[in-house]
């Protein structure tokens, strides 16, 4: 059995956790082109070796970041969002679109 | 006994014919190169020889043809799909397969079972209804059966309303059918060296060289070539490939398990898939039954087998069809599949000028192989892409308009 440490719960069954996707920043969707929008959401690196994604201990709700070998399957390290983004991020709500 | 074979246990050298050419040395240019020597490269290669008069191309392989996710499949074919672009497209494959072992002389041993999707919710029978309307507009047999139908057309199956997940009814598609998947492989390869298609197998392509926003050439391990056009086919590869060239694709690598009975007197008909319960199972022509379930949790380049998802496909296999409980797992395996976020492959063109993309075939490829080929071939020997496979184009993305066929798909989701 596969396991992963949570850096909330410690170590539990890799089961236990979703997949979230690569760490990629977001652009601004105030100001962003459609084609970046589209990259942003789209676009993997699907990298064949080290990547750092969001994973989620489903049974607490808990997101937090993982590193991890692709090519190996090899958990290399699990830590708390906190350690990458120090404040929080605000996203201002986009201008509605003008009636016709 | 016949004397022939006799003769060839005698023989001091080998008399058979190699059904393809031993690794001839490289050229130093050729009119196409197909990265990929997979069902959908070699089928590329063998249309390009065969209709479109073009027989200086090569094929380069990593390991051997068909090793692949062409050899790792459960060799389903069908084309009850969901959206009118794919049930279009996988409709002309279908007809395709059911007359591919005289186009290619070579037995693939080609066998219409019909092609049950078990609905297990409400939402489930909508989506059934839905696809079998589609379905039947475009001329493909499909239609939603109920509780009674199954019992009569599938008496193994476990109807009691007592499980997890009791069956509400089935999208039939009797033409839904299996092959041998290796034999599609050899089948093609077999006929398009005939042709003058050179096979390069352990050839690991290490890079692509575009100038101007254009292929000019493939390096390999063994050297480089020039090429006039190219054509990626490499189904968990596609990224890595792609990256050579500059491309950067919508793709995620996920490993897809599936497992194989030891051999039993054949029971089992139809084919049986269950989207809700994440299970496909059919029963080989040597008795084997076949059987595939979800794709791993989390995407990795990698082909290793695990108990979980063993544990996970029996109790669910186990929950449809119980009287296979005293049946032995043989074999399982893994293949890298190259999945895309809308469930629908991209073929075609790629922003860079000659080169051209087969991938994000995820758990879906094999069924594909011939039309595949086909419509490739015609796009890299015209310039044109053909309008089958127009709205599976990369662009689709960029340009917000996907072809979502979750619906279809039996696992991935």
């Amino acid at each position: 059995m596969k396991q992963m440490n949570c850096p909330l719960n410690g170590v539990r069954n890799i089961q236990e956790f979703a997949h979230g996707g690569e760490v990629v920043d977001q652009p601004d969707p105030n100001r962003c082109s459609d084609a970046e929008w589209a990259e942003f959401v789209f676009m993997e690196a699907n990298t064949a070796g080290v990547v750092r994604e969001w994973w989620c201990h489903v049974a607490t709700a808990y997101w937090f970041i993982a590193e991890r070998d692709t090519l190996k399957d090899e958990i290399i390290r699990t830590y708390d969002a906190g350690e990458l983004f120090k404040e929080r991020v605000d996203f201002t709500r986009p201008e509605a679109p003008k009636e016709t | 006994m016949p004397f022939g074979l006799i003769k060839y246990a005698l023989s001091s050298s080998y008399p058979g014919k190699r059904f393809i050419a031993a690794r001839p040395e490289l050229k130093s240019n050729y009119d196409v190169v197909i990265i990929g020597g997979g069902g959908h490269g070699l089928a590329t290669a063998y249309h390009l020889a065969r209709y479109h008069g073009i027989r200086n191309v090569a094929v380069f392989e990593k390991g051997y043809i068909g090793g692949g996710n062409t050899g790792r499949n459960t060799a389903i074919i069908r084309s009850n799909y969901l959206t009118p672009e794919g049930v279009a497209f996988y409709e002309e494959s279908v007809s395709l397969y059911r007359q591919l072992s005289q186009e290619l002389d070579y037995n693939i041993l080609y066998s219409e079972r019909g092609h049950f999707t078990l609905a297990h919710t409400d939402s489930a029978m909508r989506t059934s209804r839905w696809r079998a309307e589609v379905n039947k507009h475009l001329g493909v047999d499909s239609e939603l059966v109920y509780r009674d139908d199954l019992a009569r057309l599938i008496p193994q199956l476990n109807l009691s309303e007592d499980v997890r997940y009791p069956i509400l009814g089935a999208l039939y598609h009797p033409p839904g059918a299996v092959a041998r998947h290796d034999g599609v492989a050899w089948g093609y390869a077999g006929r398009a060296a005939e042709l003058g298609v050179e096979i390069h197998q352990g050839t690991t392509v290490t890079d692509i060289e575009v100038t101007d926003g254009k292929v000019t050439g493939v390096v390999t391990d063994r050297g480089r070539v020039s090429c006039g056009k190219a054509v990626q086919a490499v189904a968990g590869a596609s990224t890595v490939i792609a990256d050579m060239a500059g491309l950067k694709l919508p793709i995620r690598t996920i490993p897809l398990q599936a497992c194989v009975s030891q051999p039993h007197k054949p029971i089992l008909d139809p084919i049986i898939v269950s989207g809700s319960l994440h299970v496909y199972i059919s029963q080989s022509d040597r008795g084997e039954f076949v059987m595939g379930g979800s794709t791993d949790p989390y995407p990795r380049y990698q082909t290793t087998s695990s108990l979980d998802f063993i544990e996970g496909l029996m109790s669910h296999v186990l929950e449809l069809l119980p009287h296979l409980s005293e049946v032995q797992v043989m074999r399982q395996w893994a293949g890298m599949t190259d999945m895309t976020p809308d469930f629908a492959p991209i073929m075609g063109e790629t922003g860079v000028e000659n080169y051209y993309i087969d991938a994000g075939w995820g758990t879906w490829g094999f069924k594909a192989t011939p039309v595949c080929g086909k419509r490739m071939a015609e796009m890299v020997a015209t310039g044109r892409v053909p309008a089958l496979i127009a709205p599976f184009r990369l662009s689709r993305f960029e340009n917000f308009d996907q072809v979502g066929e979750k619906g279809a798909a039996s696992v991935g989701h």
